[in-house]
């Protein structure tokens, strides 16, 4: 059975129509360039040579896969092509997708891939990332699916930096039903978490989920500032924070790979959520990330809408990239 | 770090090449390698690599670096001014209305940093330029987006207006304007809602807002840390509003930032300003030749050359390096040097600007804590004068005291005794080999 086929089947089996077709959707923009291209490549080329394979590298880079892991998935891909004397470009169309997915699940414990509450008591979910890559929307969707799951939900603003933060969080407290603890623009946000803590505990709880401050990693200070954050979660709640979730903005280039190596020193990350995948960036930085470091994506927001916020599905993700192309076969 | 420079990329071809007689086709092609991964990697865009290649390889291969006795140092000359050329030269000017107000309008995506940005290019024109800007809250969209821009305005002193969220932006808009006259502001600073460049409804918004308020500057607010799309994103808001410059946000990141040269490539439209921090007066002109260095990781000399010029004080650093020489350094110079170092910004800022500075063996994963040099500059405050001038009066009683007063404890005293008599060692040894060589006096002597 062929690789595309299994990820058919792994559809077929789950029954994932809907999140498929939200992936589609969201991925529409994506996908037409990304798959046009590897398509548009294979055309081109009828044999497997030098020049194909520095066409395909570009096409990959241009995915922001990074250019670490791009090149060490061509040198493998090279490999196979010799070991099954493949001289057909459109083979190769197959065996590209089987590794850009071998990539992501290394090890195939899919078992991180899911949001991992504790039950019965208070799980804490903080929530970091650079400026301007959408924490607070996140949080806001994120408190209403886990509302919808009929979770009861407390958000603590602990953004007490940017202007208007607060506020807006609160409109998203308001929208979703949920409460919102909050002190003054500029106080401590240690200060904010901790009566959040002591708030969703008094309220019984089952899910904390704590706003931050953006932060660009390389600000020292600003990153203590979170490390404090965290221990102040743990010492409140043990085995807190269950997640700590980075935002990363699909956009962003080869940075976000420093982006998860400093946030994961300061503040131990165990998820991405990866925003703004229904423009026409490809967030391929998520498949280095995950290569290099270990940090699965948990979810992926594909459009505005409250419903438009996704629990990862790295086959569909791939599915949502390769659509064009299965449905050709 | 990630990320290598170009520098150190060209470090592998440059020994391989050297002791050669000759420069081979097949060395310039890997060289030429090396440029074009150092470029992606710092995220400039694939097809405006391959035209840079294109180029510098044709240059490269010609008599400029084969004939060069030091090829690799020539390659890298080649593609730094390849790149400055494309950056193009400074321009930082607002350009004007004939008749007041001028109009600007701020776009981009999500996140890019535009309220802020609006914030912050008002503060810069009231500042510099003595205008009376009125800021316009435009994104109806995202929660407290106009509660943020107001908060702003709030902070700069400065007039915000606003409509709520249920009125058409293209409404807002046109009154605003009509306001800005009315109140004899000379400036209209017009901030909207972030949009995917693909949202074609949204778009259209800006152009309606566009012909309403035709403003004479529509900047593009852009993320540094950008990867790929940049090019996306920057065509396509270029080709649906003909924007008039770029703005370039969190530069105070370690991102390289090759995105600064894709935009400038695909529309030709130069980048303006830079945003450098999170303060509302961390809005810098921006400087292709600076940022061509930062693409290629060589370290921001000039900006780090600037930065001393400006805040170390000539004779002050003549004395000191007097001082040093006759070995009266005393703690108060001590402190004095800190103050000098302190005034250039933050530590690990002056450290990302050297070149290299990640290949040195200990400053490679270097936190400088800002906390710790709070922490010396207590203690020596609450030394007595005749301490200071003679570190070796020091005894357990006067240690205890002076942990006590600058609220440190007696071994961080001790380690602080140490090191400034280690650091006078040293200065001695220095001054020694200084003698040997002439002419090649100590620039900055706390460095």
């Amino acid at each position: 059975m062929g690789f595309m086929d299994k990820i058919k089947n792994k559809f077929k089996q789950n029954n994932a129509e809907e999140v498929t077709e939200k992936y589609k959707e969201g991925m529409q923009k994506t996908r037409k360039s990304f798959s046009g291209k590897i398509n548009d490549l294979v055309a081109r080329y009828r044999k497997v040579d030098e020049d194909f394979f520095e066409e395909l590298e570009e096409v990959l880079i241009t995915a922001d896969v990074g250019v670490g892991t791009v090149m060490d998935l061509i040198d493998e891909l090279k490999m196979e092509v010799k070991r099954q004397n493949i001289k057909d470009s459109k083979k190769v169309k197959e065996i590209i997708s089987e590794k850009l997915v071998e990539i992501y699940y290394d090890g195939d414990d899919e078992d991180i891939e899911t949001l991992q509450l504790s039950n019965g008591e208070l799980s804490v979910i903080l929530v970091v990332g650079v400026n301007g890559v959408g924490k607070t929307t996140s949080i806001g969707k994120l408190a209403y699916k886990l509302k919808q799951q009929g979770k009861n939900v407390v958000l603590a603003a602990g953004d007490t930096f940017r202007a208007g933060a607060i506020e807006q969080l609160e409109v998203w407290g308001e929208r979703t039903g949920v409460p919102v603890i909050k002190h003054k623009e500029g106080s401590d946000p240690a200060a904010v978490i901790f009566d959040g803590v002591k708030a969703a505990k008094s309220r019984n709880a089952d899910v904390l989920i704590c706003d931050t401050a953006g932060r660009l990693q390389n600000k020292v200070n600003l990153m203590n500032e979170l490390a404090k954050v965290k221990r102040v979660i743990s010492r409140e709640v043990p085995g807190a924070p269950q997640e700590v979730l980075l935002v990363l903005d699909a956009t962003t280039g080869q940075n976000a790979l420093q982006q998860a190596k400093t946030f994961s020193d300061a503040a131990g990350v165990t998820g991405i959520v990866l925003t703004k995948l229904d423009g026409t960036a490809k967030g391929g930085i998520v498949l280095a990330i995950r290569h290099e470091l270990n940090i699965p994506v948990k979810f992926v927001g594909l459009g505005e809408q409250v419903d438009d916020f996704q629990e990862f599905d790295a086959h569909a993700f791939v599915y949502g990239l390769f659509s064009d192309m299965l449905d050709e076969e | 770090m990630a990320f290598e420079g170009l520098a150190d990329r060209l470090q592998g071809v440059i020994k391989k090449v050297t002791g050669k007689g000759k420069v081979s086709e097949q060395d310039v092609k890997e060289m030429t390698r090396e440029v074009r991964l150092a470029l992606l990697e710092a995220d400039v865009n694939f097809k405006v690599v391959k035209d840079l290649v294109k180029r510098i390889k044709e240059r490269a291969v010609g008599q400029e670096v084969l004939e060069s006795l030091t090829p690799g140092q020539q390659v890298i000359k080649v593609v730094k001014e390849e790149l400055t050329d494309l950056m193009g030269g400074e321009q930082s000017k607002i350009d004007a209305a004939d008749r007041p107000p001028t109009v600007i309008m701020m776009v981009g995506l999500q996140g890019a940093g535009k309220t802020t940005t609006t914030g912050k290019l008002a503060n810069l024109l009231r500042k510099k330029y003595n205008k009376t800007p009125l800021l316009v809250a435009c994104d109806v969209y995202r929660p407290a987006a106009i509660k943020q821009l107001e908060t702003l305005g709030k902070q700069l002193q400065m007039p915000v207006f606003s409509m709520g969220t249920d009125t058409n932006p293209v409404e807002i808009t046109e009154k605003a304007i009509a306001k800005a006259k009315e109140d004899h502001n000379d400036y209209v600073i017009i901030d909207t809602a972030g949009r995917l460049h693909v949202d074609n409804d949204l778009m259209d918004e800006l152009q309606k807002m566009k012909e309403i308020a035709q403003p004479n500057e529509i900047l593009l607010v852009v993320d540094a840390m950008t990867g790929q799309d940049a090019v996306n994103v920057a065509e396509s808001f270029n080709d649906q509003l003909d924007i008039t410059g770029v703005v370039l946000t969190k530069l105070d990141g370690d991102t390289r930032g090759g995105a600064a040269l894709s935009i400038k490539a695909v529309t030709d439209k130069p980048i303006k300003f830079a945003g450098m921090g999170e303060k509302l007066d961390q809005l810098e002109a921006f400087h292709p030749e600076r940022m061509a260095s930062r693409i290629l990781g060589m370290g921001d000399v000039l900006t780090l050359i600037e930065k001393a010029q400006t805040t170390v004080d000539e004779k002050q650093a003549k004395e000191l390096e007097e001082k040093m020489r006759t070995m009266s350094f005393t703690f108060d110079d001590f402190l004095e040097q800190m103050s000098q170092v302190k005034k250039m910004g933050p530590l690990e800022d002056l450290l990302g600007m050297l070149p290299g500075a990640g290949k040195i063996k200990g400053l490679k994963n270097i936190q400088v804590d800002e906390k710790q040099l709070a922490h010396v500059e207590a203690i020596v405050q609450s030394m007595t004068k005749e301490e200071r001038i003679k570190p070796e009066i020091m005894n357990a009683g006067r240690k205890k005291r002076i942990a006590k007063g600058s609220g440190t404890s007696v071994s961080q005293v001790n380690r602080l005794l140490k090191q400034f008599d280690e650091m006078k060692k040293m200065m001695k040894q220095m001054t020694n080999m200084q003698k040997g060589k002439k002419g090649k006096g100590m620039k900055f002597p706390f460095m």
